[in-house]
């Protein structure tokens, strides 16, 4: 998906949030669309916890514009909870709550509840109605917690920090049930800090870092932005010359160490000039593998900077 | 508003779940009615001024509950949902935040009042319980006493940075109050000095005020036991309203 954004479902101006000398988020401004699935990504105390929760009414900001839904969090938060879904980072229910119970009381507290039975289906936590919340595993507290989100049918979805502590099976899960979201037309605004979870799932990504956004565009073209090196690893016997390959159109270096050889260079050609190359000088070659940049690489060169003095706060 | 029973109604189930709290809620004043029951009986006792064991002990023990409920289990229960994040997961839906800590009062009003009903019909049904009071004043100040306590139980979990705090508080005054009160060990026994001291102690004041309605004294009587427990009330309350935080 791509701007223009017709309608809007988040509208930030000016944001800034400070907790005592430290700008936690300073001065960002950014538009969601209706039907996007947007990410924000940054590294631990980067200023994510802090906007998503000024967008959820739940945090005051210090100054700034925020439309949610063409709503003022600030002003009108209750009648913006009837809207939206929330998904907190650190948050909880009493321990001795039944599945069903939570359910059951979440959905009364809205004007137009959606029926909560075929959640649980969705969500797979039919098995689990009966169960109290300590009981619960992580992954399945988490769809817990995205049950409750979707209770009230809601517009738009906020989910912080979906998939942390979950394992990869239950991570690739999350995902699907994300893109199920969208597909039923609704608006999901993330925060992750996993880059593989931001490259799968959103249609945009905005990196903030030190409470400023670095960067804000589409995955791929965030990645193709970073004008890094594709890599080419393989194996080949001793008789072959890597300096062989320097000549090549693109290639920037060649490495051997013992039996493995590392060809860096750039250019959409390059995997399939050094394939050719070597299939044209008979070199008998395995376990060949490309390394493309991703947006990890993205992330880790925008943000390098703070990486350096420690970024987290 | 439906929101809100259905919440209360969930939480009398949780409580009900939580054998720590149904225990010294509801059984363990019954069990030390029986115990100490057994030993003296309800005879006519000088000892209580002409009065039997149980007829005297049953007034104090609602005091004993009414006591744990509030310094302990209103203080842990809103404590650990602040910090376990329950009141933040409540406060992002459209429920009124009030909502989520006037059911906390209720529930526990319920459970306090439904440990004194089983205390009383059992030292009725096994010990003959003698009642000489009104009702209506009875229940007055039971209800006052209750949400005094409850508001110090706010209080308790307003001050505390953390659950494990909030129960330390909890225990370290729930332990004075539930001993030198008279709650639990008659005030009878004590020597002189210890007397005059449990006036410095809350909960006496709801054991002074449960016996002496318990008998029929006139609220008159019992000016400075009201006003102390108002005073209470109004102390929790406030500071609660200016120090509770959400998260």
């Amino acid at each position: 998906m791509n701007m223009p954004l017709a309608t809007l479902a988040i509208e930030v101006k000016s944001l800034a949030k400070s907790y005592g000398r430290l700008k936690a988020v300073d001065g960002i401004s950014f538009a969601v669309g209706a039907g996007e699935i947007f990410g924000m990504v940054g590294p631990n105390g980067a200023g994510k916890t802090t906007t998503i929760e000024c967008l959820e009414g739940m945090r005051s900001p210090d100054s700034g514009e925020i439309r949610v839904l063409g709503l003022d969090p600030r002003k009108d938060g209750r009648e913006l909870r009837e809207r939206i879904g929330v998904q907190l980072q650190q948050s909880s229910l009493p321990d001795d709550m039944k599945v069903w119970e939570a359910l059951d009381l979440f959905s009364s507290y809205y004007r137009k509840p959606a029926p909560w039975q075929p959640l649980l289906d969705r969500l797979e936590i039919t098995d689990k109605r009966n169960v109290r919340f300590s009981k619960l595993s992580g992954g399945q507290k988490q769809r817990l917690f995205i049950a409750l989100a979707l209770v009230n049918d809601p517009e738009l979805v906020f989910l912080d920090e979906l998939t942390t502590g979950l394992d990869p099976h239950a991570r690739r899960s999350m995902w699907d049930l994300v893109r199920g979201i969208r597909e039923r037309g609704k608006t999901v605004f993330l925060t992750t800090h996993y880059m593989e979870e931001a490259e799968h799932l959103c249609d945009r990504v905005l990196v903030i870092d030190h409470g400023r956004i670095v960067a804000l565009d589409s995955p791929a073209n965030l990645v193709r932005g970073l004008k890094s090196e594709v890599r080419i690893l393989f194996t080949a016997g001793p008789g072959f010359d890597p300096a062989s390959l320097e000549g090549l159109p693109g290639v920037s270096r060649v490495e051997r160490i013992g039996e493995r050889v590392m060809v860096a260079g750039q250019g959409d050609r390059l995997i399939c000039l050094v394939i050719n190359a070597l299939d044209a000088r008979g070199v008998r070659f395995r376990d060949l593998r490309t390394e493309q940049p991703d947006l990890e690489d993205v992330f880790l060169a925008l943000t390098a900077e703070a990486g350096l003095d420690g970024g987290s706060r | 508003m439906k929101g809100f029973w259905k919440l209360a109604w969930i939480e009398i189930k949780i409580y009900l779940r939580q054998p720590e709290a149904t225990f010294f809620t509801l059984a363990f004043p019954i069990l030390l009615l029986l115990l100490f029951g057994s030993i003296y009986g309800n005879k006519p006792n000088p000892f209580f001024d002409g009065r039997g064991m149980v007829d005297v002990s049953t007034p104090a023990y609602l005091a004993m509950i009414i006591g744990s409920t509030g310094l302990l289990s209103i203080a842990i229960t809103v404590s650990s949902y602040r910090e376990k994040g329950v009141l933040r997961r409540f406060r992002a839906t459209p429920l009124r935040p009030a909502a989520v800590l006037a059911s906390q009062v209720i529930v526990h009003f319920l459970m306090t009042l439904i440990g004194g009903i089983l205390l009383i019909v059992t030292a009725r049904l096994v010990y003959g319980l003698h009642f000489a009071g009104r009702p209506l004043a009875v229940l007055f100040g039971f209800t006052l006493s209750c949400l005094s306590f409850f508001a110090v139980g706010f209080l308790l979990a307003s001050v505390a940075r953390t659950a494990r705090v909030a129960y330390i508080l909890g225990m370290v005054l729930y332990f004075p109050n539930l001993f030198l009160s008279g709650a639990t060990i008659p005030k009878q026994t004590f020597p002189q000095a210890l007397r005059a001291a449990s006036k410095f102690i809350p909960l006496t004041h709801v054991v002074n005020l449960m016996q002496g309605l318990w008998i029929g004294d006139p609220l008159g009587k019992h000016v400075l036991e009201v006003a102390v427990l108002a005073g209470l009330l109004v102390l929790g309350v406030a500071v609660s309203a200016k120090a509770f935080r959400w998260e």
